[in-house]
This record gives structure tokens, sequence and C-alpha cells, in this order.
């Protein structure tokens, strides 16, 4: 008793040292606990202090953003003024100021009308994802494009910036999923016509670059059309971003595809389940589930490529990023608008790798019970 | 036997269209007659497209006189050579970057995925703040800011950064000194050949030493050794023939010596840095499926820190790492097209300049395809044939 009285007084009188002695121990144990460890601390924190230092002092300290102009920046760091100035085009594009409520209705309405998918109580989910894209394209073509219900019509040409890009990768992915699993299945039919047009279709796309593909969407299309049809230049980007997506799609839902045993199989055909009912009801439930970290990848990687349409001439994140850059009363702020959309770009796919990563983790808790 | 009569009774019975085979050929003839008819009407709107425009059909333009520059040519080219050959320049290009890209991508993936296993935490940290945002960023948007951007605010070749003796780095590109091959440089090359053979046939005799003895043998140092001293040796006795022409600093440019044009140090620069973030995270997963068992086994057996590293660990994770690495050089090769957007005469870029010339898109797209299929094609079946060889050693 006493011993423990002793014990307890003399842990109250202690100073608080503990925390400091933690710190002192985590820096020796992470940082210096090696010769070869310190020198390589030191090394690394200085080169960090010389890159860290001049690029915070540039885009933070020495950063301009009042002003409305050009002028007001002195050019000793970022003149944020341009992406001030600009914003709106980097998000609208060269949409009408007065008609930009109508992207972020659409938009607001989208992320609204998604939010139950992640909820994990609700049972319906595939049967409302399935009705959300079949009704959300008309709500977003109605609301992007109009001419009708009264809205003036906005060209696609005048589409851009974020807006574009979310659109050109929300389309890929809504069209590439359904296309890439219908690929996959094909690829793994018993029927050999069927199964060796899918091969061929999948591994001609996923050999070429993008590029290609969207350059022969672009340039080529009119050439296999009748004269005088014509199609607008962003559907043609949109045709070709989702084949090529569809293809590596079906490369990821054929892995998850590969991995359900055969036993689930027979046991579907043993119930009596047709073709249909046995992919739809027992395989694809299991084989999706177990592949969603690579469908995840799949979009991040599509978001990223959305970038190239670029090249061939429309204005995405980057297109318009490229465009500000060009405009005479604006030259040689280049850095500052390439380093916007660059974390515009960033903060999408790193969100997304974030949430892929989270399922990941939740699917592995799962197999382990 | 008996159970067969009373089904092939009944089969009789069942109409043909539930047959799943019937039904089976009915839908293959329907896709096939589908994709059979779309492809004739796209075709015969082709060719009647290109009647109307008066486009030239066949591959006859590849032997006419092409009559552009190409900024960057490794072997000889002007604008008097003909289209094929102005193809064969991209290609060279192409292959150029990739390999240079690859190889680079492979060092810094190799460093920083390691780097993020460190136990130190500075390095672990900033090589996963690396990976999470050079992956995160288009390679598009990478490339147009090394070129713009960082290669683009270099200094006029008057102003030239001298990175060393006959370095140069300004707008125009990095300028090195080019070496001039003289006379006796074959027996210099005979010495390089010479110590090449020499250590492969001392790593066959060390191998058949160590598992007739189980004596190990300093492969690596000797190897090293004689690769340096045999090809200096042979470079001294012919009298020292390699010389070098250093790049000449004028007022406006600089002349001879090897040019590096920034349009290829961006890709490289870029390629590399990006690609080398998705390899990072191979090489992490690859060492990480190792199971600790491994290390403490070598451990066990009295191997040391380094020997575990090599003869145990590194020959394991290569079987999970090669797979999806091939997929990352194969990418990078596909990605290289995007030289296109800041004037790299990659095989893409040429192809589109000679389209633009001819008119003869569908020829054109055709060997497009046909290069990037083969390339694709060529990559995998070399790195099979390497993935097979390393799951040999597992036996």
């Amino acid at each position: 008793m006493a011993v423990q009285e002793r014990a307890s007084a003399a842990a109250a009188v202690q100073p608080p040292v503990t925390e400091r002695i933690t710190v002192l121990a985590w820096l020796k144990h992470n940082l210096f606990s090696t010769w070869y460890n310190s020198l390589l601390t030191i090394l690394v924190g200085y080169l960090l202090y010389l890159v860290l230092v001049p690029v915070f002092r540039w885009a933070v300290l020495d950063a301009t953003v009042s002003g409305d102009s050009k002028e007001a920046c002195d050019f000793a760091g970022a003149c944020w003024t341009l992406v001030k100035v600009r914003f709106g085009q980097y998000v609208y594009g060269l949409y009408p100021e007065d008609q930009r409520w109508r992207v972020n209705l659409a938009l607001a309405i989208a992320a609204v009308a998604m939010v139950p998918l992640f909820l994990e109580r609700f049972r319906h989910r595939l049967t409302y994802a399935v009705g959300l894209v079949l009704v959300y394209p008309l709500v977003g073509y109605t609301l992007f494009y109009g001419g009708w219900l009264g809205l003036p019509v906005v060209e696609t040409p005048r589409w851009g910036g974020l807006f574009l890009t979310l659109v050109i990768a929300g389309v890929g992915i809504t069209a590439s999923f359904p296309l890439g699993i219908l690929l996959a299945l094909g690829r793994r039919s018993e029927m050999p016509v069927i199964r060796s047009l899918c091969v061929a279709f999948i591994e001609l796309v996923r050999g070429v670059p993008l590029v290609t593909i969207l350059f022969m969407a672009s340039v080529m299309l009119p050439l296999f059309l009748p004269a005088g049809v014509n199609f607008d230049k962003l559907m043609r980007a949109l045709v070709g971003v989702a084949l090529f997506s569809a293809a590596y799609m079906a490369e990821v839902v054929r892995g998850g595809l590969q991995a359900i045993p055969k036993g689930q199989y027979e046991a579907a055909m043993a119930l009596g389940l047709g073709y249909w009912q046995m992919t739809g009801l027992i395989v694809l439930p299991q084989a999706l589930r177990l592949v969603i970290p690579g469908i995840v990848n799949t979009f991040i990687g599509l978001f990223k490529d959305t970038s190239l349409v670029t090249i061939i001439g429309l204005f995405d994140l980057l297109g318009m990023a490229k465009l500000i850059v060009t405009d005479p009363r604006w030259l040689g702020l280049a850095a500052e608008s390439y380093i916007f959309a660059a974390f515009g770009f960033w903060i999408f796919c790193y969100a997304m790798s974030r949430y892929s990563q989270h399922v990941e983790r939740r699917l592995s808790a799962g197999e382990r019970r | 036997m008996a159970a067969a009569e009373p089904r092939s009774g009944r089969q009789s019975r069942t109409a043909f269209w539930n047959d799943p085979r019937v039904r089976a050929i009915i839908a293959q003839a329907v896709v096939l007659l589908l994709v059979v008819a779309g492809a004739a009407y796209l075709i015969n709107n082709t060719i009647a497209n290109r009647e109307r425009l008066g486009v030239a059909s066949g591959f006859d333009f590849l032997w006419q006189v092409a009559g552009f520059d190409i900024s960057q040519t490794l072997i000889d080219y002007d604008r008097t050579y003909s289209y094929g050959r102005a193809f064969l320049v991209g290609l060279i290009n192409t292959f150029y970057v990739a390999v240079v890209g690859i190889v680079f991508a492979t060092i810094i993936g190799f460093i920083m995925g390691v780097a993020r296993l460190s136990s130190n935490w500075l390095v672990a940290k900033v090589a996963s703040a690396y990976v999470e945002i050079m992956r995160n960023i288009p390679l598009l948007l990478q490339l147009i800011v090394w070129y713009f951007v960082v290669l683009g605010g270099l200094p006029a070749p008057r102003e030239s950064i001298a990175l060393g003796e006959g370095v140069y780095l300004n707008i125009r590109g990095l300028f090195l000194p080019k070496p001039v091959f003289g006379e006796g440089t074959a027996i210099f090359l005979a010495a390089v050949v010479l110590a090449v053979i020499a250590v492969l046939v001392l790593r066959r005799w060390a191998r058949r030493r160590f598992e007739a003895t189980g004596q190990p043998f300093p492969v690596f140092w000797t190897s090293l050794a004689i690769l340096v001293l045999l090809p200096l040796l042979g470079y001294v006795l012919a009298g020292m023939p390699i010389t070098f022409e250093y790049p000449k600093l004028g007022k406006f440019r600089i002349s001879g010596g090897l040019v590096m044009l920034p349009e290829f140090m961006a890709m490289v620069a870029g390629l590399s840095i990006y690609t080398g973030a998705f390899i990072a995270e191979i090489v992490r997963a690859g060492i990480l499926a190792i199971q600790k068992g491994q290390w403490e086994a070598a451990y066990a057996l009295g191997l040391s820190r380094g020997q575990t590293l090599r003869l145990i660990v590194i020959p394991q994770a290569l079987r999970v790492i090669i797979p999806p690495q091939t997929s990352q050089y194969l990418n990078l090769t596909k990605n290289s097209s995007l030289g296109v957007a800041i004037a790299y005469p990659d095989f893409f870029n040429v192809a589109g300049t000679i389209n633009n010339q001819t008119g003869q898109a569908v020829e054109v797209i055709a060997i497009t395809m046909a290069v990037y299929l083969s390339l694709s094609l060529g990559i995998s079946a070399f790195m099979n044939w390497y993935n097979a060889r390393m799951a040999l050693v597992e036996r």
C-alpha cells in the first residue's frame, strides 16, 4: 500500500517530460537511427530546403492576388491575379456567363443524385444506378445544351474548362462501363466468332495510344460517313474516349470474372438459370465487387486522359489553361496557369485514388472475416 | 446407355430454336453479319469520299519525296528523302525516346519504391509525396510544363549555362562534346568485346565452382574490374583514338558538338518522372509481397543484409514486379506519342505531317496502328521471355 502511494505521489510530482522524450525518441528512431540514416536525413533535408523555400516564397510570400490585370503583379513571385480574374473560364470555358447557373445546377443535381450510391444501407443501389444512368443524360443534356424549356442553345464549342473535363470523363465512364462488361463477357464466351471479335477489338485498342484513336475519330470519321453527315467534334471525341476506356475496362472485368470459382457457375446452372440470369444474378455481382479498385483506377486513368482532347482542339481544363496563356494581356504567366490546372486535375484524381484505397481496405477486411 | 435412350427420344421433341448449339450458331451468324455489313458500309463510304476528294490510294506515296524537315534525325535525312524514310526517322525517334525514358523511369522508380519503404521518415515521406503528386497529374500537362515553362525559361545561347567543360545548356537544348572516332577505334572496340566475353566466361566458371565446392567468388567486383580495365588498356594501346569535338559558343548559336533538343529532354523528363511514380508503386508492392519469413530465414542461414536482398528477396520480388512493369513500359512507349503536343518528331508526329501533306489518311493510320501494335507486341514478347527466365529460378 505504502509503496503504491509513494509511486503515485512520485508520478504526480514528476514534470511532464514524457512528451519531450517521445519527440526526441521519435526523431532518433525515425531520422537518426544509424550514421548513414543521419547523413541521408541531412542530405534530403538540405535538398528539400533548397527546393521548397524558393517555391514557397514564389507561390505564397511574394505572390500577388490583388488587382485585376497583369500590371498589378510585380513579378517577384507568382501572379495569381490571372487565376482569380479568369477563374470562371477555367471552370466553364467559354460558356456564356449569364448561363453558367445551368452548369452549376446540373452538376449539383449529379452530386446529390450520386449520394445514395455511397450509402451502405441503401439496398437497391444497382437499380438506382441503372436508373440514374438512363435519366441523368437527359437532364444534363437539356441543361448544358438547351434549346428546350426556354433555355437558349449553347453550342458545344463554347463548352470548356473543368466542366468539359467532367462531361468527357462522366460520359466516358458511364459508357465504357457497360461496354467493357459486354466485351469481357464476349471475350470469355464459348462462341468462337464473338470471342475472336472481342479479343481483336480489345487488343487492337489497347495496343495503340489514345491520341491515335482521338485523331482517327476527329480526322477520319468524316471520311467513313456518307458525304454531308457530320458529327459534333465533342461527340467524336466522346466516342473515341468511350471505346478506348471500354477496352481497358473489359480487361479489368475479365480479371474479376476469372476469379469466380467454377462452382458458382455450376451451381447457377444446376438451379436452372439461363446464361443472362446466371451472369447478372450470380457471376457479375461477385466479380465486379472484386475489381472495384481496378475499376476506380481505370476511371482515374480516364480522367487524366481527357486532357488529350486538347490535342484535337477541344478546350478542357488543360486546353483552357493553354488558351489563357496565349492571351496577349496575360503573356508570360504560363507557370501560374498550368500549375492551377494541374492542381484541378490532382484534386479529383487524388480523391478517387483515396476512395479506391478505402474500398480496397474494406474489401480485404471482409475477406479476412 | 439405357439412360441415353429416352433422352434422344425427347430431343426430337425439343424445338430447334431451344437447342443451345443452334442458338449459338444463329447468334454468331447475326453478329458476324452485322459487323461485315457495318464494315462494308464504312468502306463503301470511304471509297466514295476519296473519289469525290480525288485522293490517291495505295502505298505508292511512300516512295515520293517528302519535302519537309525533321528536327531530330538519328539517320541521314533531309527534305529530299522519301516519305518512307521520314516514317523510319520518326520510328527511330520514338524508339530513342522510349528506350531512354524506360531506363530513367526504371532507375527513378526503383529508387523511389525502395525509398518509400525506408525506415527514415523523411525519405519515406518525400518518396510518397513524389508518387502521390506525379501520378495524379495528367502526363500531357507535365510534358507541356517541362517544355514551355521549365525548358522554355532557359537563357538564350549567348547566356548559356555552362555545366562543365564543353557542356552548355540553353533554350536550344543541351550541348555536349561529340566523340570523334579516329584510327584504331577497332582495337578499342575489340577490347570491349573481349571484356564482355571474359566476364561471361568468368561468371560461368564461378557458378560452376560455387555449385561444386560451395566457395563464393566475388563475381561482381572482378567483372567490374575487367569491364573497366581491359577497354582502358585497349584504348591506351591503340593510341587514344577517340577525341572529342567541343561545342563552340557563338553569339547567337552554338556550333559543333552533340545536341539534345529541348523537345527530347522534355519528353524524357516528363515520361520518366510520370512513369517512375507508377513503377515506384509496383516495386513497393513487389518488395512488400515477400514475407518476413524469407528475410528471417536468410539471416538465420548467416546471410548478410546485402546478400539477403540480392539472393533471396529481389529474385522473388522481381517475379511479382515484372508483369505490371511490362505494362508500364508499354504505356511509356505509347505515351511517347504525346510528343505531338510539344513538337517532338516522334512517329505519330511525323505520321500527322505526312497525312496533312498527302491526304491519304487511311494508309497513314493503318501504318501508324500497325507500328504501335507491333511495338506493343514486341515489348510484351520480350518481357514475357524475361519473365519466363525469372520464373525458372523458382523451380
